[in-house]
């Protein structure tokens, strides 16, 4: 990932569609309450007070409006609308830590998040920070070693174990 | 001047060998425990609790405090060095406090954030040793109308102060409230925005929301950066003590409002947070700095923590008075004393007078002990800075998840914290501001249950809201501060209008 690589970097996405995209996607979330206030109700029931509905109506039906006019002042192409937001190679550098976090947080389900970060941190280090296979492999197992005494033998905290565990008796 | 002849009795029984042994212990455990996300001071609290049961109460209460002590100061660390508040009343802190650190200025800023620290909770303290019986029977007055106008008032004051578009700032904020109503209903008991999910019966857990949009948020910013994790040129000089003090008296003012509304928040019991926020929102309308505030000012990390800790320590005024806990953590050294047989409330004072006035002594000697222990620390903390930053991402990622994870022991949070950092990097990248959003997430099934309890009472009359002058006041000022940013422009274009344009 050299300098020059990044100056040049193709533009993905400008402020004006990232900011649309999110003034829409506050309004998906309105839809989806006022449709759920609806079905509970957002009347007052006489000695009963207000029906569970009313609070969150009113206050997405505040979002929607915010919302309505955040996208109104996004719409227009503007000079700083069109600025760029996002690039390929910042998304690519954002995805390298971010799938594999995915793919973590979905090993943890099956081997366990000791041995799941371990394999994560270690290879990011190889991967990403270019570090010798060694040094990787002894700080990796060393921050879950740590981390695998502080909560489970000190602080007593259960988190998701694998058959590594399991074998070691825990 | 009895109280003084009771402090000076408790004294003697704090001051032993023993006893300070005991709170370096439970400051460095709390140290701990504030700099890792997740494992809050409630659930260290809570995990230790039962390693005192052997202890006689005195010695039990002292750790226990000191352990709280100890997350108080230690969730600063992470808000200024990583822009992850390990503890909620420190999101305010990451404000000021981060910019400081990519500013090359941690050490300052981790001075400055211990010492006013120190300086809340000591102003907090004093209040309880002589005030407790007043502020008491004042905080007997509050009903769910008192309730919800302290509410409004802390949420109007975000749209009165906040930085860049008002709008912004109401959608983040309601988007707060949609999820905070998300689960079961605590009036009615129905469930509500659920869709049949059972995993969302318990609703979106703040601290999850937070870990998710600061924490893995944060993560992703620095990644699109480049390699370089911000404030990795912190220079770490051993003189940042000195430096930082010469520059705190300036800001009397800053420390004497950030008190106040601390220990305003503390008793009422608004909490912690909420006193972080407006201490912070307070000191940027006032302060001469103000509108360097957000770039990484000393003041900055000074109002907030004042108020923060000021808030922390007062919240034990009604516990102990009343039996009414202030904070979560407070909650659970009440169920401490249940279990060490001690009745809180007002008898406390007079049937184990030896508890109580060694407890408030243990709170001067364990803030002063806390205080020396993290200054001499501040350049180890400082140094985390220097690991490569392809070690602290995955790093930081793994702490996350697993903080995500103990909320409520289900890996549902964890693929929820992941989204959350999603949207925590679009948000910081469009400016909608996330401490709206998070306060809502926090405050909103109270805000809401103590707004329809005030209905109820009222049988749907507002009016019920300026019912007495306390109640009313404070309402007036939420709404004053919820229309500020539209009373500005008509201001603006009054005086641009009139013949002679005032000089801004």
């Amino acid at each position: 990932m050299d300098t020059n690589d990044e100056a040049e970097g193709r533009a993905l996405f400008s402020y004006r569609t990232l900011d649309i995209a999110v003034a829409l996607f506050f309004l998906v979330v309105c839809a989806i309450v006022v449709t759920d206030s609806l079905r509970l109700g957002i009347a007052w029931k006489p000695n009963e007070g207000p029906q569970p509905g009313l609070f969150p109506f009113y206050i997405v039906v505040a979002m929607g409006i915010a919302s309505l006019v955040n996208l109104a002042q996004a719409l227009p192409h503007t000079e700083d609308g069109a600025k760029t937001a996002t690039t390929v190679p910042g998304i690519k550098r954002m995805a390298a830590i971010f799938v594999p976090a995915v793919v973590f947080v979905f090993a943890t389900n099956y081997i366990g998040i000791y041995v799941s970060a371990a394999i994560y941190i270690g290879a990011f280090m190889v991967f990403f920070g270019k570090f010798p296979l060694w040094k990787a492999a002894a700080v990796s197992l060393g921050i879950a070693i740590v981390n695998f005494m502080m909560f489970e033998v000190w602080f007593l905290v259960p988190l998701p174990k694998g058959p590594l565990e399991a074998a070691l008796g825990y | 001047m009895d109280e003084l002849n009771a402090l000076f009795g408790g004294f003697a029984v704090a001051l032993s060998a023993y006893h300070i042994m005991l709170m370096v212990i439970g400051i460095t455990l709390g140290v701990v425990i504030g700099v890792l996300p997740g494992l809050g001071g409630a659930n260290g609290v809570a995990i230790l609790l039962p390693l005192t049961f052997s202890m006689p109460p005195t010695s039990a209460i002292i750790l226990l405090t000191s352990i709280y002590w100890g997350a108080l100061f230690g969730g600063a660390i992470t808000s200024i060095l990583f822009n992850i508040p390990g503890e909620p009343w420190s999101v305010a802190t990451t404000f000021d406090g981060h910019p400081m650190a990519q500013n090359g200025k941690a050490d300052e800023a981790l001075v400055g954030a211990f010492t006013a620290s120190f300086v809340g909770a000591i102003f907090a303290v004093c209040l309880i040793t002589f005030l407790a019986p007043v502020v008491a029977k004042f905080a007997l007055k509050f009903g769910p109308a008192e309730f919800f106008a302290v509410q409004f008032l802390t949420f109007a004051s975000f749209i009165g102060m906040g930085r860049g578009s008002a709008f912004k700032t109401v959608a983040s904020m309601c988007l707060g409230f949609a999820l905070a109503s998300v689960g079961l209903d605590g009036v009615t008991g129905t469930l509500r925005m659920t869709f049949g999910q059972d995993e969302l019966l318990n609703g979106f857990k703040f601290l999850v929301a937070v870990i998710g949009l600061f924490g893995v948020g944060e993560i992703l910013c620095s990644m699109e950066d480049g390699l370089k994790f911000n404030g990795a040129t912190a220079k770490l000089r051993m003189d940042a003590v000195i430096r930082t003090w010469k520059q705190l008296p300036k800001m009397w003012l800053t420390f004497l409002r950030s008190c106040i509304v601390g220990c305003w928040m503390g008793i009422t019991p608004g909490g912690a947070t909420p006193a972080s926020f407006m201490g912070y929102g307070i000191a940027k309308r006032l302060s001469k700095n103000g509108p360097n505030f957000g770039k990484g000012e000393l003041e900055g990390v000074v109002a907030p923590e004042t108020a923060a800790h000021a808030a922390g320590t007062a919240a034990l005024l009604p516990m102990l008075t009343l039996g009414i806990p202030g904070s979560p953590t407070a909650a659970v050294l009440l169920g401490g004393l249940l279990i060490w047989g001690l009745q809180p409330g007002p008898l406390l004072f007079v049937e184990q007078p030896d508890f109580v006035w060694g407890l408030i002594a243990s709170m001067y000697l364990g803030n002063v002990v806390g205080l020396v222990m993290v200054l001499t620390c501040v350049p180890a903390f400082a140094a985390i800075l220097r690991v490569p930053f392809s070690i602290i991402a995955p790093a930081i990622v793994f702490i996350c998840a697993i903080g995500a994870f103990t909320v409520n022991n289900a890996m549902f949070d964890v693929w929820m914290m992941l989204i959350f950092g999603v949207l925590g990097y679009l948000f910081n990248k469009l400016r909608y501001p996330l401490p709206p959003l998070v306060l809502a997430l926090v405050l909103g099934d109270q805000a809401e249950s103590s707004f329809r309890q005030a209905m109820l009472v009222s049988q749907g009359d507002v009016s019920i809201f300026w019912s007495n002058w306390l109640c009313g006041s404070i309402m007036t000022l939420g709404l004053v501060m919820a229309f500020w940013p539209t009373l500005q422009t008509l201001r603006a274009k009054l005086t641009s209008s009139g013949p002679v344009a005032r000089a801004a």
